[in-house]
């Protein structure tokens, strides 16, 4: 995969994750025109397209546009899934996810999709492992953030 | 709510977004942000030392600026020393911040890669990950220099933890892309091999990955990688469901693992050893008939699982091209899901029996789908669907149907979507021509490209058509007559003006011996297009006259009296004034004799690659365009080729030597002076260094 792109209806990109380098200028030049695209298709439409020497792979749930680019000899219906698959993670970890999850929560969005995908290719494709991982990092978190008075910290209550 | 809480949420960053969402225009917006920068800038640079909660609050709240789309120039540093925190969050948010804004300033990458190789030393598996997962989405070549031999070790160390030898194979298989040289081959790569027959299927999956991008540099070294794919794959696809349990996704066995083992295999040819090969064929087979039997579930998820293992698989078989049975099958499954209710599947049925149109095996099985595919090109509602049905035709066109689908082309063509018209003009060109054993076939079909979308004829399309109808005498007179009656239409497009009159300029005395098209019609009906063409269009035309007044002596007065006219001799563009006066002038001082010469038949055109197919290449890229086949037939009718294309001319005194523009495969039908000097200067002199050919102008 050489990127993935989250944006609403209208236009506002809610997560971008790029899996090759490429300038900030050309960046946003590519959400552009992308958006604009992807936007214009009607709902009957098929979910594949071709851009550039790209194939992109693209899905609405709810207000949001979940949309992969991948290469020429990539498999389609299997992105698709990849799509599905981390709309089911977000959803298990926030509880029905809606987009304002990932507006305020939009590190935590980031960390769940790093956990699935790596490098574009995906990681593990068993959900449990990934929520594990997740719930584990996130149980670090609880350690890390509960406050110990000088009594604990010092083993004396 | 989530099970697991969500940490300390960091609720200054949550005020903060509420604030930007409540912004009412963009200038409130830049002007909330830009007091966030001053305080975050302040704070950074403040004497008290900021604790570590407060650094990952600013550095989030600066990522988060940075992705609504603002430049953010500072914070780097501050995010570089969260990675040396003890604490998971703040490392997490420092590496997640040096990910998303790289940063090329070569002390930050020192101090960068020392954290990472830290985490990467600590034993600590999450913050192993962490490290890797910073080196796989930064990828640059510093890490690469940094880390590339490290990553192999830990991948292939016997006490490396699941997660991060998943980890750690994603990540070398990230550097290896962007930096391939700095990936040494080794002794690892065996051990790689043997990941595949690992009892976590993450860590297969994830091995599968990588040996599918390194076989690509160095296919030798993993080529033990076949057996052991072979025998996993056929694992999965035979074993029932509770086998694989967390694995198993809406009813189908581990489809990704599937899937990233066909890609593997198609890194090599099919296999050499005969049992590996049935063994093989035999799960190919199973995941061809599985495809038929009724689903296990309503789901679209479970449907595109299957069919995604079903499409690589089907990819896998045209990629070897050796059995025929197999190909012939997937051949009809792919036919049956041509009609199938969901657009999806008809596009990647469309796309995938494209590739299958080029394998000898499975071409005549392609074709009788025609009918289908006809009718797709005429219903689909989405033009991306109808696109996908013009390319199979093309791939499917051979001498038995090409007029039948070069008819559907062109009238597909009268209404498709001007995004996709040049190419679709490219195709039907190239198919006329290569199919083409009736050569007046392919003047009309040409012609009437023109006429349907002749914005979208580019020059190379009607170079072509002059150039075959110069080479073959059996079209001349056909090619005159009809671009003479295309010409009537009321209003023609200006690129048939130019192929009317360069044809009728070289062969209009084909025609004029009926009143119809008589010199002098044939004279009027092209003048009258002139003051609608634009000047390329009337220097041709101006050409054309001077032809005409050779091949028609009886004409001659009545274009010269054009040619005199103040519009032409004092035109306001150079190419035509000059034209129009030294045509004027050689009307005049020349003998018929030296004017037959000098306006002599064109030549045939020389063979060359055909640069419309060179064309279509470039717009495509990388996709499979079907080379015209240059052994065919001679473009000539005769068969000889009467050109003398040598520096030397051999006749000097009498004829004009022009130099060829330098435009590939093709010349300005007309003169092009090599100095500024006259006409009649250039008659008798032979200026060396260029290569002559005779023209007529």
């Amino acid at each position: 995969m050489r990127f993935m792109l989250l944006f609403s209806r209208q236009g506002k990109l809610r997560l971008q994750k790029w899996y090759m380098a490429t300038a900030e200028r050309e960046k946003k030049k590519m959400v552009r025109e992308l958006m604009q695209i992807v936007l214009a298709r009607k709902p009957k439409m098929c979910s594949f397209l071709e851009w550039r020497d790209l194939k992109i792979v693209y899905k609405r749930y709810a207000s949001l546009y979940f949309c992969c680019a991948i290469e020429e000899q990539d498999n389609e219906l299997i992105t698709l899934e990849v799509i599905h698959r981390f709309v089911e993670l977000l959803d298990k970890y926030f509880g029905s996810v809606c987009e304002l999850d990932i507006i305020f929560n939009f590190e935590k969005a980031y960390f769940i999709l790093d956990e699935f995908l790596m490098g574009g290719e995906i990681q593990d494709t068993s959900k449990k492992s990934v929520l594990k991982a997740i719930e584990q990092s996130d149980l670090l978190q609880e350690e890390d953030e509960s406050p110990r008075s000088v009594l604990e910290e010092m083993g004396l209550a | 709510m989530p099970a697991v809480s969500k940490g300390d949420g960091m609720r200054g960053l949550a005020v903060f977004i509420s604030d930007i969402r409540n912004c009412k225009s963009k200038e409130a917006e830049i002007k909330r942000i830009n007091k966030e920068l001053a305080n975050i800038r302040s704070k950074f640079k403040g004497d008290k030392a900021l604790d570590g909660y407060s650094k990952k609050k600013y550095v989030c709240k600066l990522l988060f600026i940075f992705l609504l789309g603002h430049d953010i120039d500072f914070g780097h540093m501050e995010a570089v020393n969260l990675l040396s925190s003890n604490k998971y969050t703040e490392k997490q948010i420092g590496y997640l911040f040096i990910s998303v804004l790289v940063n090329s300033n070569s002390d930050l990458i020192r101090l960068i890669n020392n954290a990472i190789k830290n985490d990467l030393g600590s034993r600590n598996p999450t913050f192993m990950n962490l490290a890797l997962h910073c080196i796989a989405n930064v990828g640059s070549r510093e890490m690469a220099e940094a880390f590339a031999s490290e990553i192999p070790r830990i991948l292939v160390a016997g006490d490396t933890m699941d997660s991060v030898k998943q980890s750690a194979a994603l990540c070398l298989l990230r550097l290896n892309r962007t930096s391939p040289d700095l990936v040494p081959m080794g002794e690892w790569t065996a051990r790689v091999v043997h990941l595949l027959n690992d009892q976590h299927l993450g860590v297969v999956t994830a091995a599968t990955s990588l040996i599918t991008t390194l076989a690509q540099k160095s296919p030798d070294d993993f080529k033990t990688a076949i057996s052991l794919a072979v025998t996993r794959l056929s694992r999965i696809v035979t074993s029932a469901c509770i086998d694989l349990q967390d694995y198993t996704y809406y009813f189908v066995a581990a489809p990704w693992l599937s899937v990233k083992l066909l890609r593997l295999l198609q890194c090599y040819p099919p296999p050499e050893d005969a049992a590996l090969r049935s063994r093989l064929t035999e799960c190919l087979e199973t995941i061809l008939n599985k495809a038929q039997e009724p689903p296990k579930s309503k789901k679209v998820q479970h449907s595109n699982a299957k069919n995604a293992v079903l499409f690589e698989a089907i990819s896998l078989i045209i990629h070897h091209d050796s059995e025929p049975t197999l190909l012939v099958r997937a051949c009809n499954q792919l036919g049956q899901f041509l009609q199938h209710r969901e657009t999806n599947l008809r596009y990647l049925a469309l796309e995938s029996m494209c590739t299958l149109a080029s394998s000898e095996f499975s071409h005549e099985a392609v074709k009788t789908h025609m009918e289908t595919v006809i009718n797709a090109l005429k219903t689909e509602r989405d033009v991306s669907v109808r696109q996908r049905a013009v390319d199979l035709l093309y791939a499917m066109c051979d001498r038995s149907n090409s007029k039948q689908i070069v008819a559907e082309m062109l009238s597909y063509l009268e209404t498709a979507d001007y995004s996709i018209r040049e190419e679709i003009v490219l195709k039907v060109a190239i198919l006329a021509e290569k199919y083409a054993v009736d050569y007046t076939w392919y003047v009309d079909t040409i012609l009437n490209l023109i006429r349907i979308a002749g914005d979208y004829v580019s020059e190379e399309v009607w170079y072509r058509v002059i150039q075959i109808v110069i080479n073959r005498d059996d079209v001349q007179g056909y090619a005159a007559k009809t671009v003479f009656e295309a010409l009537q239409a009321p209003a023609c497009h200006e690129n048939l003006v130019k192929v009317g009159g360069y044809i009728l300029g070289e062969f209009g005395n084909l025609i004029a011996g009926d009143s119809r098209s008589s010199p002098l019609v044939q004279f009027n009906l092209l003048h009258s297009k002139f003051h609608l063409c634009s000047v390329p269009t009337r220097a041709l035309l101006l050409s054309a006259y001077i032809k005409f007044i050779n091949l028609f002596p009886e004409v001659k007065g009545t274009i010269q009296d054009v040619l005199r006219s103040d519009s032409q001799l004092r035109n306001a563009d150079v190419e035509l004034q000059q034209r129009a006066v030294e045509y004027l002038r050689l009307s005049c001082i020349a003998s018929t004799d030296i004017l037959a010469t000098v306006l002599e038949e064109m030549p045939p055109f020389p063979e060359r690659e055909s640069s419309i197919l060179a064309k279509l290449k470039k717009k495509k890229g990388s996709m499979n365009v079907p080379d015209i086949d240059d052994s065919k037939k001679n473009m000539n009718g005769n068969g000889n080729v009467e050109h003398n294309n040598n520096n030397e001319p051999n006749e000097v005194t009498t004829k004009v030597y022009v130099r060829i523009t330098a435009k590939q495969n093709c010349f300005e039908p007309g003169f092009k002076h090599c100095q500024s000097r006259g006409l009649a200067h250039i008659f008798s002199k032979i200026v060396p260094g260029f290569t002559y050919v005779k023209l007529k102008c």
